[in-house]
């Protein structure tokens, strides 16, 4: 009788987290009316950041959909048992997590009535269009690789499915990193270097949250990871994090090489206030640094660790998109090289933003689109990993 | 022909003849609510010389007509629109003060229009560079891109539009370069505003127009020259 109590306590919470997720949507949905009535007044953003903490989430959410499917590429692209058994809940998660980031991302446009302007007018030279197409085609590609998965009729076009998902995402990220890298008047962006920047952070990012994930579903269904499974997703993670690392770095050296551009990286990295904060503290210390200890100091590396590790990644992927966002159009755009100037639009000076509770709750709220696909998907169809005897492959 | 085939003739005649005539002052009106059309031609490209040694530092007047002329409301808050604005500018290493309005250069190549994902920012034949706001869904992806910071969102619901001057809450504008008055034949309101005569309008793909003629004989730079956008701007005496 008691593991029947256990069992009944256990729904009523399931359900209790269902209804505050859905109340979190349902506050992001009140923020996007109010944004709706009152325009984007109500909001931190303004003319000189014209992107702000919608934004912030938004990227996050896409990259991460993208590099969890990295596990489920390693499952069937190259062979890996261990990888195979998860490539479905790292599917329902990319999914998930791309639903979320486009709801905000949509749902931030000044005009978000007018989405189907968007769907039906394509501007071939714009790679917001492009990504129209590359976000839509992956919400597709991945329903279909998960049908391939989970009904044996289809399981032969398994491998081929695998394979367009594995290339897909590669473009698509790609795609999310052109968006920065075709500003070429703006110090803070411009660079051929963000496509596989982002490749790479999605990597980190995304086994990151499919780490956590997977942790809460075994501990709700009362399981342990595979101590071999559990080192190896720990050091994979390790390898990201050191791979996202270098990749920031290199971007930043070549900023910093650029005489041009050092203005920028003092700005960013010494002299910006909050933002080489964020980005020492935030992103370098908590998001890099902390979770390499944590997987590879001997003695730690236990589950509760590689935990802890992959949420800290996570709290450092949204402090380096703040510093790389925000941080990036807060600092003067140079119209006049060599000079100094001022005007009454803000020329020459530190753009200053301050986020409304209204960004915060339509960013969260595509945290929580994301938690209730995946906490339903998880609940009504079988996601859970189901790994063989261990066998090194 | 049978009497069935004579009555449908008929009937197509009238019905042809009715629909003429319903047409007919509509396209008439259509026609006469364009205005002229010859202006939007790739035979002209409108642009302006800005001469730096005549705009005098604190003087604001063609921001003033500006905002007057299309219903701005001269605010200076983040969040207002500024379509034209005055830059203060020192040289770094001389210590020489300059003065100039900034606003939408209209470039040959414009950024804006190339990363607009529904082709709502567009150029016009005559190379006026435009923000469509029925198609404009508020992505603010061209801002990001313009190298002059020349264009703003609307923050807030709006009032009293002039008619000539569509705008919206939620989309993006920047400087039309007055295409309503230049449609007409007339002078951006900036151009006209100016009281030492700093800004020069017209046509540059006409040799034998003012401003190309002037263009040939003063040294004149681009801003930003270095991103090869050709733009419709250009100063003198920077």
């Amino acid at each position: 009788m008691a593991d029947l109590y256990a069992l009944r306590s256990k729904n009523r919470l399931y359900y209790v987290l269902l209804a505050i997720a859905g109340l979190v949507v349902l506050a992001g949905l009140y923020a996007v009316h109010m944004m709706e009535s009152h325009g984007h007044i109500i909001t931190g953003m303004n003319n000189q950041i014209v992107w702000g903490l919608p934004h912030v989430f938004a990227i996050f959410l896409i990259v991460a959909a993208s590099g969890v499917l990295n596990v489920a590429s390693i499952g069937s692209v190259f062979g890996k048992a261990i990888y195979k058994a998860r490539a479905p809940l790292a599917s329902l998660l990319s999914i998930a997590m791309l639903a979320g980031g486009l709801t905000v991302l949509m749902l931030d446009l000044g005009r978000p009535d007018r989405i189907i302007v968007a769907a039906t007018n394509f501007n071939l030279t714009s790679v917001f269009a492009w990504n129209v197409v590359l976000y839509s085609g992956m919400f597709s590609l991945v329903i279909i690789y998960l049908w391939t998965m989970m009904e044996r009729r289809m399981n032969p076009w398994n491998k081929t499915a695998g394979l367009a998902v594995f290339a897909w995402r590669f473009i698509l990220t790609t795609g999310t990193g052109l968006i920065f890298a075709f500003l070429t008047a703006r110090q803070a962006y411009g660079s051929a270097i963000l496509p596989p920047m982002f490749i790479v952070l999605s990597f980190a990012w995304g086994l990151a949250v499919f780490h956590v994930v997977q942790t809460v579903i075994y501990a709700w269904n009362e399981k342990t990871l595979d101590a071999d499974i559990l080192r190896r997703k720990k050091n994979l993670l390790g390898v990201f994090i050191i791979g996202s690392l270098y990749m920031v770095t290199i971007y930043h050296m070549t900023n910093l090489y650029f005489a041009h551009k050092s203005a920028f990286e003092n700005f960013i990295l010494r002299d910006g206030g909050v933002f080489p904060d964020m980005f020492w503290w935030g992103y370098i210390v908590i998001g890099n640094l902390l979770p390499l200890l944590l997987i590879y100091v001997p003695g730690l590396g236990k589950a509760k660790c590689v935990m802890a590790a992959s949420l800290l990644v996570v709290l450092g992927a949204l402090s380096l998109l703040y510093v790389f966002i925000i941080g990036g159009q807060a600092f003067p755009l140079d119209i006049f090289p060599g000079f100094e100037v001022k005007s009454t639009f803000g020329d020459g000076q530190i753009a200053s933003y301050h986020p409304s509770i209204y960004e915060f709750l339509l960013g969260i709220g595509g945290l929580a689109i994301a938690f209730v696909i995946t906490t339903v998907g998880v609940r009504v169809l079988d996601f859970m990993p189901h790994d063989k005897p261990y066998v090194a492959d | 022909m049978s009497d069935h085939d004579t009555q449908r003739r008929q009937f197509l005649k009238t019905s042809l003849g009715a629909a003429a005539v319903a047409i007919a002052p509509g396209m008439l009106l259509f026609d006469t609510a364009h205005g002229k059309t010859e202006a939007d031609s790739s035979k002209v490209r409108w642009g302006m010389l800005i001469d730096t040694a005549q705009c005098k530092t604190g003087c604001n007047d063609c921001v003033t007509a500006c905002n007057k002329e299309n219903g701005l409301s001269g605010g200076t808050l983040p969040t207002d629109s500024q379509w034209m604005r005055k830059i203060d500018i020192k040289d770094i290493s001389s210590g020489r003060e300059t003065s100039l309005p900034m606003m939408c250069q209209h470039c040959e190549e414009p950024p804006c229009v190339d990363v607009c994902p529904t082709g709502a920012s567009f150029k016009r034949a005559d190379g006026i560079v435009l923000v469509d706001r029925h198609r404009c869904i508020g992505c603010r992806y061209c801002m990001m891109a313009c190298p002059y910071k020349a264009r703003s969102f609307v923050h807030e619901p709006l009032h009293d539009q002039k008619p000539d001057v569509p705008r919206g809450k939620g989309t993006v504008e920047s400087c039309t370069l007055c295409v309503h008055r230049v449609d007409k034949g007339q002078q951006p309101a900036c151009a006209q505003a100016c009281p030492n005569k700093a800004i020069l309008f017209g046509n540059l793909n006409d040799a034998n127009s003012e401003i190309a003629q002037k263009l040939r004989s003063v040294a004149s730079v681009q801003i930003r020259a270095d991103m090869q956008l050709n733009p419709g701007i250009r100063y003198q005496g920077l």
